[in-house]
């Protein structure tokens, strides 16, 4: 029954109750797509079959009984981030070699609770830092879509890129990601896959390695917006081990997905109309307003004027936190240890050995802001343009219900065209970090092709704790936009 | 801001991490050209504003002072490296 893995993960929860197929062998169909795919793309740094037929054998007997979660028996991807209990969690990073967590994060714990089975580890950048899942201590992971007309390599994304690659090539239903500063959106719209980040404190962070505590947040990357709204529906809530987590209930994000987006206020925001951007995203743009406006939404411009300093004042903030975050990998307690002459020497040459490049200068950059006599002057000064840019949001959202921009600046990318420059990287996630930066939630849905005929998204912000109506929309622009029709097979092998 | 040898060597020293004579010398560079990028907040006017604290407003929740986990010191040293019983084991620091 190898169709199985082309089911969406509403679609398999619902043949799963009914008992059209079994827990375990809808599992079973999606390891054999890992195993004949994985070595290709890369997705999973860990497939986990042994674990996954137990649980799926668990759900099976629930569901004999009819019993059994909201997600009973669904196969996901975890990424690598998630801390998993007994189960090797790196963050993708030479320094947590072999770190083997004794507890499970809230996230998962919840996916768990509600009945799903885990497929395994995802690839993702090193403490996702990246835009492209090239900074993976394990290997890039490859985006399933290339261009037309030519083999080379494209990037997934990141730095969820392993998240996005396994949903896109059906190597699982769906997956947990995280987004800092857009490594939820980002991958999905280069993958024509759907991502969620939610509101700044709706889903817990217990247990998820941190980056940059203050705009980390999880979230999934499914293939459909109504799969999204399930699998956040599980991951979200208010939990007492994590103090930014809000407890406030969360609605049924399914039952949002009617309505459609009639007397909708869709604000437009000029100041992400960049120069130099392709035209073809441009025009992607203008397509989806014309979808709302066509379903009966009412298109307002707004303006957004600190925008362009989100990305700057993010060049500060997440590595200031990362650096402070970091310093607990000091070769002590677990993970890599690189011995030297004394301990200093130790710490110094563990934290060499194990951090990457980018996790090495984001690291530095946050020590050097937060070091005596530049504090002031880069970090405070970031805090408070970080005020205004979520003043600005403030002020959009007293005239429309929901900002529609582009998700990304351009399509998916080959391996190794923008590694050599960091900051060209880091423009990638233009527009998404300013959701980050003001705790809003965003989500990316897939819209088009490019003219290369790689996936391009669309991008929908709301107000805090609204993530209904970015259902609600989002749903209108998947219909609006149809089928993407997915990437041609050519990463398995028989 | 240009970042210097001197001051590559300084912060390294700070976060820990061992830099060789090459890899100072990329690092100045890269370290520079982000620097100088994020100096483009020098343009707007922030006097008057405050610096963001916490991204959504939330009250801390307050709960009653007791003991509601540990107890299992196996665990917290179960990834170490070196350990001896319940410790973990580091170079001698005190001499």
């Amino acid at each position: 029954m190898s169709d199985l893995t082309e089911l969406t993960l509403a679609t398999a929860r619902d043949g799963l109750r009914a008992r059209d197929f079994s827990a375990r062998e809808i599992a079973q169909a999606h390891l054999d797509v890992i195993d004949a795919g994985n070595a290709a793309l890369n997705a999973y740094i860990l497939p986990v079959p042994e674990i996954a037929a137990e649980m799926a054998d668990r759900s099976d007997v629930r569901l004999a009984k009819g019993e059994g979660g909201p997600l009973e028996g669904v196969p996901l991807g975890i990424k690598d981030l998630f801390c998993t209990r007994d189960v090797r969690t790196t963050a993708c990073s030479h320094i947590l070699d072999g770190f083997t967590p004794t507890y499970e994060s809230t996230i998962t714990q919840n996916l768990w609770d509600a009945g799903a089975v885990m497929l395994g580890k995802l690839n993702c950048d090193e403490f996702a830092m990246g835009s492209s899942n090239e900074t993976s201590y394990y290997g890039p992971a490859i985006n399933p879509w290339r261009r037309e007309g030519s083999n080379a390599p494209l990037v997934p994304g990141g730095s969820s890129g392993g998240s996005a690659a396994a949903v896109a090539a059906r190597m699982c239903l769906g997956a947990t990601a995280t987004d800092t500063g857009g490594s939820i959106r980002q991958p999905a719209a280069l993958t024509g896959t759907v991502g969620i980040k939610p509101t700044y404190g709706r889903c817990s962070r217990w247990g998820v390695v941190a980056f940059a505590s203050s705009l980390d947040q999880a979230g999934p990357i499914t293939r459909s917006v109504r799969d999204a709204a399930i699998m956040l529906g599980v991951m979200a809530g208010y939990d007492p081990k994590d103090s930014t987590s809000v407890n406030i209930p969360v609605p049924d994000y399914e039952a949002a997905l009617v309505g459609g987006v009639k007397g909708l206020k869709v604000g437009i925001p000029k100041e992400y109309r960049l120069e130099g951007m392709p035209e073809e995203i441009d025009t992607l743009w203008r397509q989806g307003v014309e979808w709302l406006k066509s379903e009966g939404a009412e298109i307002r411009d707004v303006s957004l004027p600190h925008s362009r300093y989100a990305l700057p004042a993010y060049y500060i903030v997440a590595p200031a936190e990362a650096s402070s975050n970091l310093a607990r990998y000091d070769g002590v307690r677990y993970g890599l240890r690189v011995p030297g002459a004394d301990i200093i020497e130790q710490y110094e040459n563990t934290r060499s050995e194990g951090f990457g490049d980018e996790v090495k200068r984001r690291v530095l950059i946050g020590t050097y802001v937060l070091s005596a006599g530049y504090y002031d002057a880069y970090y405070l000064k970031a805090q408070r343009v970080r005020t205004l840019i979520k003043q600005d949001f403030e002020k959009a959202f007293e005239d429309v219900d929901i900002l529609l921009t582009p998700a990304t600046p351009g399509a998916a990318f080959a391996l190794g065209e923008k590694s050599g420059d960091p900051i060209e990287m880091y423009l990638n996630d233009i527009f998404t970090v300013t959701a980050n930066m003001s705790g809003l939630p965003g989500i990316s849905v897939p819209a088009g092709l490019s003219g290369e005929g790689t996936p391009m998204g669309l991008q929908l912000i709301g107000k805090a704790f609204d993530e209904e109506t970015l259902f609600r929309a989002g749903r209108v622009l998947e219909d609006a936009a149809g089928d993407l029709a997915g990437p041609e097979d050519w990463w398995s092998v028989a | 801001m240009k970042i210097d040898d001197g001051t590559v060597r300084h912060i390294a020293r700070l976060a820990r991490i061992r830099v060789t004579d090459a890899q100072a010398r990329t690092l100045e560079g890269e370290l520079t050209t982000i620097l100088q990028w994020v100096e483009q907040l020098n343009e707007v006017d922030t006097s008057g504003v405050e610096p963001m604290t916490s991204v959504m407003e939330t009250t801390a929740t307050m709960r009653k002072d007791e003991v509601t986990d540990g107890g299992y010191p196996e665990d917290i040293v179960k990834n170490a490296t070196e350990k001896a019983d319940q410790f973990f084991v580091v170079p001698k620091v005190v001499e």
